[in-house]
């Protein structure tokens, strides 16, 4: 129905230096009132010090169909992960 | 000498009180008004909003009426203020009682409310009593967030189709008779005001008629003349709607004296 608001997704910081995670999503009729929304939906727990909105229709997802070609290439590739060095005791936890 | 401090004293502890009592009811009043939306809200997203705001306006009460309590020094608490007072001791505006109407006219009333009580809180925040200092600065920050919201949606349905822009002006204009009140200053208002305590009301007006005018300019809506205004909440003579609301709210205290859970 088009005189429905259009769905936002939601990405909120938690703290400085973190990255904005999704959260979840929601309706509202334009960006400001979606951030308005967000705030008033998502924050209310004093989860968040910054707010992304997009429109969920501007996000480009990939195809559940396409998940054997896409993703199951790299399942037998160990050598990708770095686990093969030596860490220097200096170092620590990594 | 002594009994003359003394009786001075008093006096300002009794204006200081009804003060007190004014922006706590105010807030507890409306808070409730509000708190009546929750699971009716026409979207998820606002009913959360609004019920927020709801929750913003009963934690000021809370610091209004305690404080109230404590000057008062009577051991009244907050919640004997909010829940044994009858109809002709609560002290708010007509404005905060209003029935909530639909959605357009609960966002009306809120804006009309929250630019003056926006303005309010910025002037307390240099109030000689460090308290009311104290609790303007932590209720500003939630109510520039309320006037920010409840201005932007009465801009959006103002200046929306016409169902809405029909809606909004039919609020503002059954609600504009009850602004007046607002303003209204009384001698113990100038006593506050030459204790440095709190302006006069009346001081508010001309920075209140702008930032009203200039939302509803944007909302395409009229604003009505001023007119004929209802006052009377301060002085307890109030609507037969604040006797239903106390109805409601003081129920279970009534029923059931000093319940906790």
């Amino acid at each position: 129905m088009s005189s429905e608001w259009p769905l936002w997704e939601v990405f909120i910081r938690g703290q400085h230096g973190l990255n904005h995670r999704h959260v979840g999503s929601l309706h509202a009729a334009d960006a400001e009132m979606a951030i308005h929304n967000a705030r008033d939906v998502y924050t209310r727990r004093n989860e968040g010090v910054s707010i992304w909105v997009v429109r969920s229709a501007d996000i480009t997802a990939s195809s559940p169909s396409e998940k054997g070609p896409l993703f199951e290439p790299s399942n037998s590739k160990v050598y990708r992960h770095p686990t093969f060095f030596d860490i220097p005791d200096e170092v620590g936890h990594m | 000498m002594e009994a003359e401090t003394t009786t001075e004293a008093a006096i300002d502890r009794a204006a200081l009180f009804e003060f007190l009592l004014r922006m706590g009811d105010n807030t507890l009043m409306l808070g409730h008004r509000v708190s009546e939306w929750c699971g009716h809200a026409p979207a998820l997203e606002e009913d959360i909003a609004l019920a927020n705001t709801a929750l913003d306006l009963i934690g000021q009460t809370q610091l209004w009426l305690g404080l109230a309590g404590e000057v008062e020094d009577k051991g009244r608490s907050a919640d004997d203020l909010a829940y044994l007072r009858d109809v002709y001791e609560f002290r708010n505006l007509l404005l905060t009682e209003r029935p909530n109407g639909d959605f357009g006219k609960t966002l009306m009333r809120q804006f009309l409310f929250d630019a003056w009580h926006y303005l309010r809180l910025q002037t307390l925040l240099s109030s000689t009593d460090r308290r009311i200092a104290e609790i303007a600065e932590k209720a500003s920050k939630e109510v520039s967030y309320h006037l920010e919201r409840s201005r932007d949606l009465v801009i959006r349905l103002g200046d929306g189709t016409a169902e809405s822009h029909a809606r909004m002006q039919q609020a503002l204009d059954d609600l504009w008779p009850y602004t007046g009140e607002m303003f209204m200053t009384e001698a113990a208002d100038t006593a506050l005001s030459a204790a440095g305590v709190a302006p006069e009301p009346q001081s508010l007006k001309a920075e209140w008629d702008e930032l009203v005018a200039e939302t509803l300019s944007e909302a395409t809506l009229r604003k009505p003349t001023d007119g004929y205004m209802h006052g009377g909440g301060r002085r307890g003579m109030h609507s037969e709607h604040l006797g239903f609301v106390l109805a409601e709210m003081q129920f279970l205290q009534r029923a059931y004296p000093g319940a906790t859970w």
